[in-house]
């Protein structure tokens, strides 16, 4: 009685849409991992740094650009075109139809994921390649960490979605949340660095802690239970609020 | 068999009563129409029937299902095309067809369909740089593109050319020779005249007439429309004491009567006793448009 919530179809259809969006691909895919050839093309970036635990900057920007291609897509792409969906009637042409108009919101998450986790391995891969970045030591509590991440990210941005009627104001709620986002991130002052009280702080918010969490995970850690519940429960919330206010028309 | 049925349908917003009690059935291989001013609650009532909207008050059934609770069901055999609808910008017409084509058990093939539409030079442009019209006949497809029992259309010819409405117009014709039942919101009357099997006229939320449209039109009070020019003055008290007269009009010494079959004789008589030809005399039907006029104004 009930169609499944994806749609194969959907999914490709979506696949194929991101394709030929330019400006998605460079800031999802792209820009994370060549902010941290810039970064990483500085030669104090690559010093060891005793206050950062013998790490050098570059090693602690492997992390924050992981979760980068996150915090944009999720703050900057995906609420834009979901609710770009529903303002343009194009949800309500699908609920027409015997496909749910979910099926297509969810196809547009999972490409958006799929396209934040290769943002996130081409980050590791160019960390390691050109700036001898360890890999993680524990790379399974890495992945443990990351998917809560994109998840996360997912849940904000379709909370974003959920209440903005119109693209226009989806792209404005979704910049003024992702600059806090990416301070927390790391982006600025990365979070090894930063005081130990703001550290804290930056702990319980969903990027903050999937910064630390993922730290952890690099250096051969478990990533903290503390982390990934702070990341659970930030994406049962927003999920639920999203759930709440999404309106299909 | 009724493959529609509305029955006391009833749908307010904000207080504000848009449908209030409409009923209707529509019967299979039928072409109904749906008239009315802007804001008549013509959208709103085919809405209910497509189950975008779920109505307050009132039964809707597609084929004795209700397209609320059987939402799946009904969609798989009701194809429709919304007065505002948009793809995705850069999908092409063709990738349009085929994903809308995958959501059908039995789906049409979309290649004839698109030719008839006159969008096989268009497979491979993206929906968004597609002209109004054009987008409109690649709705008109995905609408059909289900091989559907039922075809609910609201404005189908809007944006479209004079060329290509005609080719509409054909094409909806074939598509209810083949069984389908066709449910059509239109504010052109010339389109309901020719394809409609009957009109519902709503006004103001309910239905202020239900009739073939040559029905429609004999009911309106000047159902037919005399004119010419007397050879000389005729006394306009003679003009208005004729038998079944709605109006009369009498300008630049032209008369322009308006009336029954009855009128044009009493004319013809009156005439002949005053030994007045009557020069470019023209008798004519009145249109759907001054029927329409008519009905609504009449409940206005």
């Amino acid at each position: 009685m009930n169609t499944p919530v994806v749609d194969g179809a959907v999914l490709r259809t979506e696949i194929r849409l991101f394709g030929r969006e330019p400006g998605a691909i460079f800031w999802i895919l792209l820009f994370p991992t060549l902010l941290l050839v810039i970064l990483g093309s500085i030669p104090s970036f690559r010093q060891p740094d005793d206050s950062l635990g013998g790490l050098r900057l570059v090693d602690t920007y492997v992390p924050i650009t992981v979760l980068l291609g996150m915090i944009l897509g999720g703050l900057q792409g995906m609420p834009q075109v979901l609710t770009g969906y529903r303002e343009r009637g194009i949800l309500r042409r699908m609920s027409t139809t015997p496909v749910r108009p979910i099926a297509l919101l969810t196809a547009h998450m999972a490409v958006f994921a799929g396209a934040a986790l290769v943002s996130a391995l081409l980050a590791l891969l160019v960390g390691r390649l050109a700036f001898h970045v360890r890999l993680p030591k524990q790379p399974l509590g890495y992945a443990v960490a990351l998917v809560p991440a994109v998840l996360v990210a997912l849940a904000l941005g379709s909370v974003v979605s959920a209440l903005s009627r119109t693209t226009k104001i989806a792209g404005a709620v979704g910049s003024a949340v992702l600059f806090p986002m990416m301070f927390c991130a790391g982006l600025w002052v990365p979070v090894q660095a930063m005081p130990d009280l703001m550290a804290r702080i930056v702990g319980y918010t969903p990027f903050g802690a999937a910064a630390q969490a993922l730290n952890q995970a690099a250096g051969g850690d478990w990533p903290g239970w503390t982390h990934l519940a702070v990341l659970a429960v930030w994406t049962v919330l927003l999920t639920a609020g999203a759930a709440r206010w999404f309106r299909w028309e | 068999m009724s493959v529609i049925e509305v029955s006391e349908l009833r749908k307010s917003y904000g207080g504000r009563a848009v449908v209030d009690g409409v009923s209707f059935s529509v019967e299979e291989g039928e072409i109904f129409g749906v008239l009315g001013p802007n804001g008549a609650g013509k959208t709103t009532t085919v809405e209910c029937v497509e189950g975008l909207r779920v109505p307050d008050a009132g039964r809707v059934r597609v084929t004795g299902l209700d397209p609320v609770a059987d939402h799946e069901q009904v969609a798989r055999v009701l194809g429709a095309q919304l007065q505002q609808s948009e793809l995705q910008a850069k999908l092409t017409v063709r990738e349009a067809l085929e994903l809308y084509a995958s959501f059908y058990p039995h789906p049409a093939d979309w290649r004839p369909l698109a030719e008839r539409l006159g969008l096989t030079d268009r497979l491979t442009t993206r929906f968004g740089k597609l002209s109004g019209g054009q987008k409109q006949r690649l709705f008109i497809a995905l609408a059909l593109i289900g091989n559907p029992r039922v075809v609910v259309l609201d404005e189908l010819t809007t944006g479209l050319d004079p060329r290509a409405r005609r080719d509409t117009w054909q094409l909806i014709e074939d598509v209810r020779a083949g069984g389908v039942t066709v449910l059509l919101v239109t504010h052109f009357m010339e389109e309901a005249q020719r394809l409609c099997d009957r009109i519902a006229v709503i006004d103001k939320g309910r239905i202020a007439a239900l009739d073939t449209p040559q029905g429609l039109i004999r009911r309106s009070a000047g159902a037919t429309v005399i004119s010419f020019t007397p050879s000389a003055p005729l006394d306009e008290h003679d003009l208005n004491a004729l038998p079944e007269v709605a109006s009369v009009a009498y300008k630049d010494g032209r008369v322009t009567l308006s009336g029954t079959d009855a009128t044009v004789n009493a004319v013809i008589t009156l005439l002949a006793r005053h030994h007045i030809t009557a020069h470019q005399l023209r008798v004519s039907d009145a249109t759907l448009d001054d029927a329409f006029l008519d009905l609504t104004e009449a409940a206005a």
